[in-house]
């Protein structure tokens, strides 16, 4: 099929070692490794390689300070969800590749399952918990409420938070800008009709405040 | 009897209406918590050991080193030594620890022997599956060798769609807890009424020990139902660890193997007719499989069922490959795929615009009228009289062509039962065993609701999702709408005619003088003899009413609230790169029917998702296995591909919404319109390419392949 998979550029984590970085190096592109990137990325990282057990860590969450005991190979996705009771973000592909675990750190759109939890200390995490206080709604979610662009709802706190983080970058985009934007998450059940109406009425109403 | 019949369609308050979904804000602010969010204290995590073997017998299983890692509380076999596998992905063993990571450890240190058998894994050649292949029989009408001889025109083409999975985002699997007297389950799934029975069956115990709980759900599609063995051996993790909760959802490779696939069908087909596009031969040799149990035939021919003569030859195929599930509207997609493909070729054989033959021929299908006014607004809406021209004269590097996908569906509501409650303080609520797997079916029950009681929607609490309330069906087959409005309906007039008894006296008149409307109890014909709802509810003193209401079957076609049999066209229009191979969409058009319509803004959802997963189907998705290993090599969604933001070109929803269908009650949606748009895109590609593209998904490689098979010939 076309490239329409192609994920934004700064959808994946740069200066973090992740478990996507990992893959590639490990094996499936081996090459990887001896390129300047991930060669710095592995040595920069080497304490958090040989660490074992569970440490207690403390994450920057929606502005809060949070504790928590990881193992290092514990992704992001993970502390959020077994270990914080912060269940917005969707465990779906665990590889990222379908978007439904995305969250925002240190203000960069990320897979919240290609991002360890170790390496998410001193950045600031968003979540879609942080988005709204309890009985609001941010005016993203509230555009896919009017708009329909949700069935099922799994994919849909991803897709809130993919187009969170685009808006925050690019407050007036076109359809075209929007449809790559958000081709990093992937729906099953097809609301994508409403989700392209509902992005440009969200765009409008933050710029509207 | 009770009046239940619907409304009038122009006295309608709240059906009918656009109304966004109730339960939107809490999906869409991360607060809905899916059974896989389900994080209790001391809860546990499952993990399972699966068969990398697609066909072997266990011959020993070592669970030492599992055994002694800290923090694994149960280990489970569940094919033990001597067992004969038969897809690669079988549940062998499972263990539950504190964490989901220890209990990924422990899964590892495992140790499986197993004496590995011949497989197959592969069926698109008929000629290489041996004794695999089964005959299923054949079928003849009419004389189709005459038919064929006589004929003006004949074609024959060759044509596949592949084996797909039905890769729910949240994967199968449930939170459960083995209590003392009960045991608490969480499923992911889309029979609420039924499943905790089928746990407790599997568990040997009274059914009445299993309470289900599932607010929401993350995608089913035709592949839960069951409590499956994974939930089962949750159970029993839970009881071998003194009953803390354990959680355990298939990972993704797990669930793209073995939790659900829709049956490949392959066939070769003959068309025979007139030169003036009547269609008067058929011929199919099919074949399908779904895994270990084969494949039964799709509905050939599809929708055209009475050509005159007809000859359908079927092979089941057995595949050492995970077990078929139901999928939308099941065998449907396949069938009107091959049909449609077969008609379209027969209609560019004779040099006709498919438009035409379809049309020509809807005579030979069961609803000749509707189809036709389908197919007519259809092609109004993609403009197809303008844009459409023959294959043979397009040019150029991008080619654009139009295609036609026809569909048929039942969609009676199945048996629900619904119970409302009216409080005297005037709130309401309905309760029923039913579940809301995405199709809005809470907020459709509160519409039914609230039209009848005459209240606006937040005067009615909705409450599903828990098998204590009365039993609804599961959630398949497009029978949910019908089955939980008519239940709905039933309960809400039954409660009403209650309270009228209650207030009459209080109005002077008898119950029947009196209707409920905008939030008050009028006397019909005298809108000024009227008492506020909650007036009118303080009238029945301190006990709550109770009624239920039931939509059975057997009786709902004749009462009028439900009934069956629903049309739909698709149309789209593809460019194709005849240099790369890449096939875009450009437009899919959607003319649909399903008679009285609850709520068209999430109908018309309904229909769009159904067109996008078509799209998926026709473009992308091919569960890919591999005979030397017998293993799945897409089960990743990497590589098993689904529709993106960007690949599913603009849109056209059209809800026949008409006094006609209308008065038909209302038919169920999810499955007629996940069936014609495969067709529509497949065929819109060999318009453009001016050749068929014999198999989707519609891959650069075989479209390049189909434009050198010309070049070739």
């Amino acid at each position: 099929m076309s490239s329409s998979k192609e994920k934004p550029k700064d959808r994946q984590p740069k200066s973090a070692f992740s478990r996507r970085s990992w893959l590639q190096g490990a094996g499936v592109s081996g090459s990887v490794l001896t390129t300047g990137l991930l060669a710095e990325e592995a040595q920069a990282q080497t304490a958090a390689n040989v660490m074992s057990g569970e440490v207690e860590i403390t994450l920057d969450i929606n502005g809060k300070k949070r504790s928590v005991k990881v193992e290092p190979r514990v992704t992001l996705l993970d502390a959020l969800r077994n270990r914080l009771d912060m269940t917005g973000a969707k465990r779906v592909c665990d590889r990222g590749t379908c978007g439904a675990c995305t969250v925002i750190v240190g203000g960069k759109v990320m897979y919240g399952c290609s991002v360890l939890a170790v390496d998410a200390v001193g950045k600031p995490i968003q979540t879609i918990e942080g988005l709204a206080p309890e009985g609001q709604l941010h005016p993203v979610s509230k555009a896919f409420v009017n708009h329909d662009a949700q069935q099922c709802g799994y994919c849909t706190p991803g897709f809130i938070m993919a187009t969170k983080g685009f808006l925050d970058r690019n407050p007036n985009p076109t359809t075209e800008q929007i449809d790559k934007a958000l081709s990093g998450n992937l729906c099953r059940c097809g609301t994508y009709m409403g989700m392209k109406a509902a992005v440009l009425e969200a765009a409008k109403e933050i710029k509207n405040g | 009897m009770a009046d239940y019949k619907w409304p009038p369609m122009d006295k309608r308050r709240v059906m009918g209406k656009r109304i966004a979904r109730l339960d939107g804000p809490m999906k869409s602010s991360g607060r809905a918590k899916y059974p896989s969010d389900m994080n209790r204290s001391d809860l546990l995590f499952g993990a399972l050991l699966t068969s990398p073997h697609a066909h072997a017998k266990v011959t020993g299983i070592d669970l030492t080193a599992a055994k002694a890692i800290k923090g694994v509380t149960a280990i489970r076999v569940i094919s033990g030594p001597g067992t004969e596998i038969q897809w690669a992905g079988t549940e062998v063993a499972a263990v539950s620890a504190v964490t989901e990571e220890i209990a990924r450890d422990a899964v590892k240190a495992i140790k499986v022997t197993y004496e590995v058998l011949p497989h197959l894994v592969k069926e698109d050649n008929l000629a290489k599956v041996g004794a695999r292949a089964k005959a299923a029989g054949e079928q003849v009408t009419g004389d189709p060798d005459k038919a064929f001889a006589e004929a003006e025109a004949k074609t024959a083409g060759d044509y596949g769609i592949p084996v797909i999975t039905h890769c729910c985002l949240e994967p199968h699997g449930s939170v459960v807890a083995w209590g003392k007297d009960k045991i608490d389950f969480w499923p992911s799934t889309q029979a609420v009424s039924t499943v905790g029975g089928d746990l407790a069956k599997m568990l040997e115990l009274p059914a009445t020990q299993v309470h289900v709980d599932c607010q929401y759900m993350g995608g089913g599609f035709g592949a839960k139902f069951p409590a499956d063995r994974w939930g089962a051996e949750a159970a029993r993790l839970s009881k071998e660890s003194g009953g803390r909760p354990v959680k355990m959802f298939l990972d993704r490779a797990t669930e793209l193997t073995i939790a659900g696939v829709r049956p490949s069908h392959f066939a070769k087909i003959k068309v025979a007719g007139k030169k003036d596009g009547t269609i008067t031969g058929w011929q199919s040799e099919s074949w399908a499989t779904g895994g270990i149990g084969g494949g039964g035939m799709a509905p050939l021919p599809y929708v055209f069922t009475n050509i005159p003569n007809r000859r359908m030859n079927h092979t089941q195929v057995s595949l050492n490959t995970g077990p078929a599930r139901a999928w939308r509207a099941p065998n449907h997609p396949q069938a009107s795929f091959l049909t449609c493909a077969a008609i379209t070729d027969f209609a560019d054989a004779i040099k006709m615009d498919p438009y035409e033959v379809f049309f020509k021929n809807a005579a030979v299908s069961a609803r000749p009228e509707t189809y036709r006014k389908q197919l007519a607004k259809a092609a109004e809406l993609i403009d197809w009289k303008k844009k459409y021209t023959h294959g043979a004269q397009k040019t150029g590097t991008l080619r654009r062509g139009l295609g036609i996908g026809i569909a048929t569906w039942g969609g009676a509501g199945h048996a629900s039962k619904c119970k409302i409650t009216i409080h005297p303080d005037g709130t309401v609520e309905v309760e029923l065993g039913s579940q809301d797997i995405g199709t809005a079916t809470r907020t459709c029950i509160t519409q039914v609701a609230a039209e009848t009681l005459g209240l606006p929607m937040s005067g009615v609490k909705v409450k599903l999702g828990d098998n204590s309330y009365p039993p609804s069906g599961p959630s398949g087959g497009s029978t949910t709408i019908g089955g939980v409005s008519s239940s709905t309906r039933k309960a809400a007039v039954n409660a009403l005619e209650k309270l009228f008894e209650k207030v009459a006296p209080s109005l002077g008149v008898t119950p029947d003088q009196l209707e409920a409307d905008d939030s008050r109890v009028v006397v019909k014909g005298n809108p000024a003899k009227a008492m506020s709802w909650k007036q009118a509810c303080q009238k029945m003193g301190p006990t709550p009413i109770s009624e239920m209401g039931e939509n059975e079957p057997r009786t709902a076609a004749r009462e009028g609230l439900n009934t069956q049999g629903a049309s739909g066209i698709q149309m789209a229009e593809v460019e194709v790169d005849i240099e790369t191979g890449v096939v875009r969409i450009i437009e899919v058009v959607a003319v649909q029917d399903c008679g009285l319509v609850v709520n068209p803004k999430t109908a018309e959802s309904q229909v769009a998702g159904a067109m996008i997963m078509s799209v998926c189907s026709a473009l992308m998705e091919e569960r890919i296995t591999d005979q030397t290993t017998g293993r799945v090599l897409n089960a990743d969604m990497e590589f098993y591909k689904l529709a993106g933001l960007p690949d599913v070109g603009k849109l056209t929803v059209h809800m026949d919404i008409t006094p006609e269908h209308d008065a038909r009650g209302i038919i169920g949606l999810g499955e007629p319109c996940a069936i014609g748009g495969i067709a529509a895109i497949a065929n819109a590609a060999a318009n453009a390419l001016g050749v068929r593209v014999p198999m989707v998904p519609l891959t650069p490689e075989r479209v390049l392949a189909a434009l050198a098979n010309r070049r070739n010939a």
